[in-house]
């Protein structure tokens, strides 16, 4: 009886990898894999040691949004979360950024930069304007791409433990895959500026109090929160929740370009090779910090 | 507000419980990177507990440095 209050199912049929026959196939790849069951897609994220994000991850990231672009007009939500304990996602690969640009000059470093950077910027733009609803669940670290990840989210849902940063001013950079723009659409410039010029890092009540987080929940419990939540939007009409979130939820690309470019003017200095070298190499417990 | 020594002791039992060490093992003036044997990821959730527990906010920046009990509990006073 609850159960049909809340509007769930005794039957949920889970497709997984292989959608059926009128939707596209999944990906089942090392860095992730997703599910489409009663309406709700859910992409887990199982890159060890914490979803960093490289070029294997990218391209299976391209693959979901190809598929998610023939899943979503009989979607109503999707849940991003993470499988791993450390966390969500600690951002990009620093490793294979370094190793990468110490076997390319620097023209072709840079170029290999922005195309990387555009691509990711073309999955996270179809994630952030999806005609669905789409819910981060969050643990753990959530630092520099991964926070961008749970930017392009309409909904943050995060465990009493994560935390969220911007450490990239330490590298000589700052965010590249559209964690600026995003963050002042939806928050003051002043939190942009707390974040991004001290590089500290946010615990999920101080994110809620921003205004960045929906819900905090006990560690453990995102993931059952998003899927909670994602059982009331099943009751919503899809066509209203797409018109409603084109409405609130404009894509800065303006601004998202200017990102881009600012970030490969950037990657030139030698202060970048240098930062990137100190973080491959550290030691330190909080290597993040500058 | 608690006094410093209570904020000390509050550390100790925290960090005895979450890292599953028994409380004895742990001195104010322990470095608590070797004692707790702690990498950068579990100095995170170290520092996420902390201000949970305390209800504080403790920029990163203001640990760096910091590697003993004694003077941890210094910096949560602070802020209480």
């Amino acid at each position: 009886m609850l159960g049909e209050m809340l509007g769930t199912t005794k039957d949920t049929k889970v497709r997984e990898g292989k959608l059926e026959s009128k939707l596209v196939s999944g990906c089942g790849g090392s860095a992730l894999s997703w599910t489409l069951a009663e309406g709700v897609i859910e992409l887990a994220l199982h890159r060890a040691p914490c979803n960093e994000l490289g070029s294997a991850s990218l391209e299976e990231l391209e693959k979901f949004a190809s598929a998610l672009e023939s899943m979503q007009a009989e979607t109503h939500a999707l849940i991003i979360y993470s499988k791993l304990k450390p966390g969500f996602c600690a951002g990009a690969d620093l490793r294979e950024l370094y190793q990468q640009s110490q076997t390319m000059d620097k023209a072709e470093a840079v170029k290999g930069v922005r195309d990387f950077l555009e691509r990711i910027h073309r999955v996270l733009n179809l994630i952030d304007a999806a005609p669905l609803t789409t819910i981060a669940a969050v643990h753990g670290v959530t630092f520099g791409g991964g926070f961008e990840l749970a930017l392009a989210c309409d909904l943050i849902i995060a465990d009493k433990m994560a935390r969220f940063c911007f450490p990239e001013l330490r590298l000589g950079l700052i965010p590249g895959f559209g964690g600026i723009p995003r963050l002042k659409r939806d928050l003051g410039n002043a939190v942009v500026r707390d974040l991004l010029l001290t590089g500290r890092s946010f615990n999920a009540t101080k994110a809620q109090q921003i205004g960045l987080v929906s819900q905090v929940v006990g560690e453990g419990e995102a993931l059952r929160a998003a899927r909670a939540m994602a059982t009331q939007l099943r009751k919503f009409d899809r066509a209203t929740v797409a018109t409603a979130k084109k409405f609130i939820k404009p894509i800065p690309h303006e601004e998202l370009r200017q990102e881009i470019d600012i970030f490969c003017e950037l990657f030139t200095r030698p202060a970048v090779q240098a930062g990137l070298r100190k973080f491959v190499e550290s030691t330190d417990a909080q290597p993040y910090l500058p | 507000m608690p006094t410093a020594e209570q904020t000390l002791d509050e550390i100790l039992n925290l960090a005895a419980a979450h890292f599953r060490v028994p409380r004895e093992k742990l001195a104010p003036d322990d470095d608590f990177f070797k004692t707790l044997g702690l990498d950068s990821l579990q100095t995170l959730d170290l520092l996420t507990k902390l201000e949970n527990h305390f209800r504080v906010e403790l920029p990163d920046y203001e640990l760096q440095g910091v590697s003993d009990f004694r003077t941890l509990a210094g910096k949560i006073q602070a802020r209480l």
